[in-house]
């Protein structure tokens, strides 16, 4: 139990960062209404290029940028895939993340793993978010405010203004009806095709900025460290749903239950690793919660006037 | 206005479901024409609207609006000349949205989408008075989502939104079709009033020859992809479904034609 609270502020630091890639995958899978796999890839390029350019001392907020530009041009290569090329948008996606593996490969200089080259105080003083952050914050060898469920949190504030701005724009708007009804949008004059790509940009940059934290975060940047992104986004928007789906209205509510869906999500990991499981599980229990959430909704719409007693009377016997 | 000039479609040529929609069709509407449009299934209506809103390309001919050759242009920028109304209406508005934001989407139709707001403060009023004159008590629940309004409440949403921006022509595609019928008058109603009022030029497809001979100053019939009849003015002021199937029996020489008619 104690392990499980000690964990707990990191787990908040890690659920904040990971929410900034639920809000992109948000973005596609909501908005859009498209499934975007390229996530996995491009979470991944945002931690890649952030690690090689601030260890050859770009500065921090440069080196951020730097990665936000670089999952965008993932974005981009997958929406031209989807829409100049009709590929279905799952396909595209898929496509975009494989060459991606080699693409991030090749910016860690084929390297499976890269860390920040933190030799000095200095160095690690530069960052904006750091595990050692956590303890650091609370024994007061840091300033209270550098912690980083602090710092990520005030980003995430900024993230969602800003995107509450956007999408309440004529180009926000449009985009929001490309994904509600296409037929409608293009009635309307709104090049769905341009929207389209417009989204995916902007969700996979988001994703690489989230990477590039992340990297900070651990203090390294490893090849698989997106493998299995878009479960966890996808998760983080449907606890949000879940949890705050009737309270929270408002849009930028709305990303916000997002955020704390991916807070939610790494606080039952960490109680479940608190509890002992082997965390080589971990991704399948990712996989199984987010297939059980999306199956009730089905479910629900297709049998809500039948009892589902009889199944679970049929498993007792069994054992 | 509207100038089809010798149009051509076939649907999945060069195999076995190919389908020849369109075959040659030429129509040519003036200002303000108001032209209802029936036919049987299958007899190209659909087509021919879809042909002209550019929802795929032709594969041959030409059609202009107001002199424009539009016959290249995407679905989305001919928008900007065209208003439309679905028969689906599910299909002319978007659900998760407001309805203050769909007429907002609609105002900005064929201009440029920028970083402005993408509703104003007097939109909104500007909006509530539209709502009223609809007469459905929309004009309260702007904020509501379209979702949760009735097919008849869409279509005069649809409606209202395919002319919130005069367009140079107005498309509708049997858009009373899914509704019941005391619904279906109103919406109907609600067209005639505001084709009227900015004398929009108006092809309107119906399956019901009474409301094709009500409404519109022009009726054209269509037959395999082409128009077999095209009855305007006093002519068409005193025809009656009767002498309207004859007229079409004689065009098309099918005596078959009443059956597919009424059935269709």
């Amino acid at each position: 139990m104690t392990g499980f609270l000690n964990a707990l502020p990191g787990a908040v630091s890690q659920g904040l960062i990971w929410g900034i890639m639920a809000i992109g995958v948000y973005i596609t899978y909501k908005i859009l209404d498209i499934a975007d796999l390229t996530v996995d890839g491009s979470f991944c390029t945002g931690g890649a290029v952030f690690v090689m350019l601030f260890s050859n001392g770009v500065n921090v907020w440069l080196a951020m940028l730097a990665a936000l530009l670089a999952g965008m041009l993932a974005g981009l290569v997958t929406g031209v895939l989807h829409t100049v090329c009709g590929i279905p948008a799952i396909l595209a996606g898929i496509l975009t993340q494989l060459g991606l593996y080699s693409v991030n490969m090749a910016i860690m200089d084929f390297k499976a793993s890269v860390a920040l080259s933190i030799t000095q105080g200095e160095t690690l003083d530069k960052l904006l978010v750091s595990l050692r952050f956590v303890k650091g914050a609370l024994d007061g060898s840091y300033p209270f405010w550098r912690h980083p469920a602090i710092v990520v949190g005030l980003f995430t504030a900024a993230l969602i203004a800003v995107l509450y701005w956007y999408f309440g724009t004529e180009v926000g708007a449009a985009l929001r009806a490309t994904g509600s009804n296409p037929n409608m949008a293009r009635a309307q004059g709104i090049d769905t095709d341009r929207a389209k790509v417009l989204g995916l940009i902007l969700s996979n940059g988001l994703v690489a900025l989230s990477g590039a934290l992340l990297c900070q975060y651990n203090g390294s940047n490893e090849i698989n460290v997106g493998r299995g992104a878009i479960v966890i986004g996808l998760a983080a928007v449907i606890i949000g749903e879940v949890v705050f789906g009737k309270l929270f209205v408002n849009f930028a509510l709305k990303l916000l239950a997002v955020s704390i869906g991916a807070i939610l999500y790494y606080i039952v990991i960490q109680a479940v690793l608190a509890l002992g499981m082997n965390p080589n599980y971990l991704k399948l229990l990712s996989a199984a919660v987010v297939a059980l959430f999306l199956t009730i909704p089905y479910w629900k719409g297709r049998y809500f006037s039948k009892a589902v007693r009889p199944a679970r009377k049929e498993a007792k016997t069994d054992a | 206005m509207l100038d089809v000039k010798n149009v051509f479609k076939t649907f999945n040529p060069g195999t076995v479901n190919e389908k020849t929609a369109l075959r040659g069709v030429s129509l040519t509407l003036a200002d303000g024409d108001f032209v209802t449009v029936i036919g049987g299934n299958g007899a190209g209506k659909s087509t021919l609207l879809n042909a002209v809103a550019g929802t795929w390309p032709v594969d041959s001919g030409s059609i202009s609006i107001g002199g424009i050759d539009v016959t290249r242009l995407s679905e989305h920028k001919r928008a900007k000349y065209i208003g439309r109304v679905f028969q689906d209406p599910m299909m002319g508005t978007a659900a998760t949205m407001q309805i203050e934001e769909n007429l907002a989407l609609a105002a900005r139709r064929g201009k440029g989408r920028t970083l402005r707001p993408g509703i104003t403060r007097s939109e909104r009023e500007r909006y509530q008075e539209l709502l009223k004159i609809l007469d459905l008590g929309l004009e309260d629940r702007l904020t509501s989502k379209v979702g949760l309004l009735s097919g008849g409440q869409r279509q005069a949403l649809t409606l209202l939104m395919a002319t919130l921006q005069k367009p140079r022509l107005l498309l509708l595609d049997e858009h009373t079709a899914a509704l019941d019928p005391k619904t279906a008058a109103k919406v109907l109603d609600a067209t005639e009033r505001i084709v009227n009022k900015d004398r929009l030029t108006t092809l309107m497809i119906t399956h019901n020859m009474k409301d094709a001979i009500v409404h519109g100053n022009r009726l054209i019939m269509m037959y395999e992809g082409n128009v077999a009849l095209d009855i305007s003015g006093e002519a068409k002021k005193k025809l009656t479904v009767e002498q309207l199937l004859a007229k079409f029996g004689q065009a098309t020489g099918s005596d078959e034609a009443d059956d597919k008619l009424l059935l269709g």
